[in-house]
């Protein structure tokens, strides 16, 4: 019996060649946050990619130029959602470069253990939710159990578990608890078990590690060029943290390392960031160390900082000054400053611009995650599509700060 | 960190370097919008210099000044570990004629940066490779962080399009019929199939689009 196709030409036989139209997002079970790639594909490679970002604009720099300087930290808040403490204590430090003001030793203690604190937050929801949209739920879960005692110690000190809009010029809205030593120290060891044991069921396992190596590499010169910063620019081997090239707070007194890794691929970025958190957990237990036990929070200054509730209620001067600086805000002097601090994702900068007023002229976000998402089309360009979603869940896009 | 950054931009530009100063510790170099692009090169190409690392691009209004708006760009290098903040103004009053070369083939990420400040300042970056909104829709009217756009300005609506009619017409018939995604027990659109089978082809009609009804 002869084959029905014998007479047909052998390019009839070809599945269409023509490019496929796919849309991913912009809500998609496996892109984090509403982004949407316009894609060609080739069967299932990806020819063409577009990332379409905008979805969760809110006119935050828009909002700044309305209200009071001290009026912006709940904004700065909801930048990066998952460690918004990292945001409070950067802008608080762009304003005070501005004013001159240099806050005491036991706020600056303080705020870096709070930033760690959001660090470790910031990476394991980022491998977590990495490994989850690749199937492996459990260790998403065992990750998410150490973010919740970070929370636990940060809600015990702020209040609030997510946005603490915890920053103040000039220092912080309440001085450390008296149990904070002791919080930071239990939940350090319980955190790096619960990481460990996650990292077990994850780096011994085929399949995640062959749908990470090799995938989504991108060149440290590249990397540079495009504005990458944080974990993502470490990944490729170039070691510039911020708070190791240019220390603020009191990071140059403690001890610790910067984890960088070699081909810029999906799994270093992976595991830069859980060397991060072993580091961030070192920084963690110094400065827990080395909090002075009293000393002032804020600095003694009253044209920034509102003066204390009893004398508000009881003396004049001070009824005044906490209503010029609620009503019309804490002057800041004219001029311009680009402050930088080490973000969850990497460089997060604020370029002010005041006219000496009390309310802001321009505040410009730097976004780290902004750049790193406009690199994602240049590692995803030729490959396939399922390369997608561990390529773009080691970016860690946070479209808070993406999106402004 | 990086007066020698400064003078060697003056020493290469000359009057094209309009004023430069060092306030609060941030080298500044303002520089002429014809200069803009020169700059940008010898700052990443000269070996002293070595800016690799692009950091941030950004615009300031400034509605009373003539020209009106401020570029401002930040970089730094992670050889030698100095940051640089180069600016430019541009604009007349109305906003009118705020064009700028890019800096694209410079460094690469400005790409996404120049498309944001298109987006809400309205400078036109010519040269770009694809100058479109990024964080607001096409249909966007104004550029919203200009002083003079009203912060609670409302937008027109975007008329409702068929596909046609925004030229996206698909010419080919989707390869899946109206009970696509249905779980089988329901499929009951299809002549001979599920409960109401006994019916025949009752595709399109009342009854079968309702509700189905057990017993």
């Amino acid at each position: 019996m002869e084959p029905i196709d014998l007479d047909l030409e052998e390019g009839e036989l070809e599945l269409p060649s023509e490019p496929m139209h796919l849309n991913m997002g912009p809500s998609h079970p496996a892109m984090h946050g509403t982004v949407r790639c316009v894609l060609e594909l080739s069967g299932e490679t990806i020819l063409k990619a577009d990332v379409q970002i905008g979805y969760l604009h809110r006119g935050f720099e828009k909002m700044c130029e309305r209200g009071t300087w001290t009026q912006v930290f709940p904004y700065a808040d909801r930048l990066n959602y998952v460690s918004p403490m990292l945001n409070n204590v950067g802008f608080a430090m762009a304003v005070e470069k501005m004013a001159g003001l240099e806050v005491p030793e036991r706020c600056q203690w303080y705020r870096m253990i709070l930033g760690e604190l959001a660090r470790i937050s910031d990476h394991l929801t980022c491998t977590g939710a990495m490994a989850m949209e690749l199937g492996a739920i459990t260790p998403f879960l065992w990750w998410v159990k150490a973010r919740e005692l970070v929370w636990d110690v940060l809600e015990e000190e702020t209040g609030a578990r997510l946005t603490h809009s915890f920053g103040r010029i000039g220092g912080m809205a309440k001085p450390p608890t008296s149990q904070l030593k002791e919080l930071v120290r239990n939940a350090v060891p319980t955190i790096l078990h619960l990481l460990e044991e996650g990292e077990k069921l994850l780096l011994k396992n085929r399949i995640f590690i062959d749908r990470l190596e090799n995938v989504g590499i991108i060149s440290g010169a590249d990397a540079k060029a495009l504005g990458w910063t944080g974990p993502c620019l470490r990944a490729t081997g170039v070691a510039y943290d911020v708070r190791k090239a240019h220390p603020y707070l009191k990071y140059d007194e403690v001890d610790f390392e910067v984890p960088v890794g070699g081909r810029g691929d999906t799994m270093d970025r992976f595991l830069v960031r859980l060397a991060e958190i072993r580091q961030s957990c070192r920084i963690l237990l110094q400065c827990a160390d080395r909090l002075p036990d009293d000393g002032p929070v804020n600095v003694d200054d009253p044209r920034f900082v509102l003066p204390d509730k009893m004398d508000v209620y009881t003396t004049i001067e001070a009824t005044i000054q906490h209503f010029k600086l609620v009503m019309e805000g804490a002057k800041v002097p004219a001029g311009e400053c680009y402050s930088y601090t080490e973000g969850g994702n990497g460089e997060l900068g604020f370029y002010l611009v005041s006219d000496g007023s009390g309310t802001p002229w321009r505040v410009r976000i730097r976004p780290p995650c902004f750049p790193i998402v406009a690199g994602l089309e240049q590692l995803i360009t030729g490959r396939m599509l399922s390369d997608i979603v561990p390529t773009f869940g080691s970016l860690n896009m946070i479209g808070g700060e993406c999106d402004h | 960190m990086s007066k020698l950054a400064l003078e060697k931009l003056q020493a290469k530009l000359g009057p094209k370097v309009l004023e430069t100063h060092s306030h609060l510790g941030d080298d500044t170099a303002l520089v002429s919008a014809d200069a803009w692009h020169e700059a940008a090169k010898l700052l990443r190409d000269d070996p002293a210099l070595d800016f690799d690392l692009f950091v941030d691009l950004c615009a300031v209004d400034y509605p009373k000044r003539e020209p009106r708006f401020e570029v401002v760009l930040h970089v730094y290098s992670t050889t030698k570990h100095h940051r640089i903040r180069l600016k430019t103004r541009v604009g007349d009053e109305e906003g009118e004629g705020a064009e700028l070369d890019t800096i694209t083939n410079v460094w690469v990420g400005s790409n996404w940066f120049e498309r944001e400040t298109f987006d809400m300042m309205g400078i036109i970056f010519k040269g770009h490779p694809d100058l479109r909104r990024i964080l607001m829709y096409p249909e966007f009217e104004g550029y919203p962080l200009r002083k003079d756009y009203p912060a609670q300005k409302t937008q027109p609506l975007v008329p409702y399009r068929t596909e046609e009619e925004a030229g996206l017409g698909l010419e080919k018939v989707a390869p899946f019929g109206g009970d696509e995604g249905m779980p089988f027990g329901r499929k009951w659109f299809e002549k001979g199939a599920g409960a109401f089978g006994e019916l025949g082809d009752v595709r399109g009609t009342q009854e079968a689009t309702g509700p189905r009804k057990d017993g």
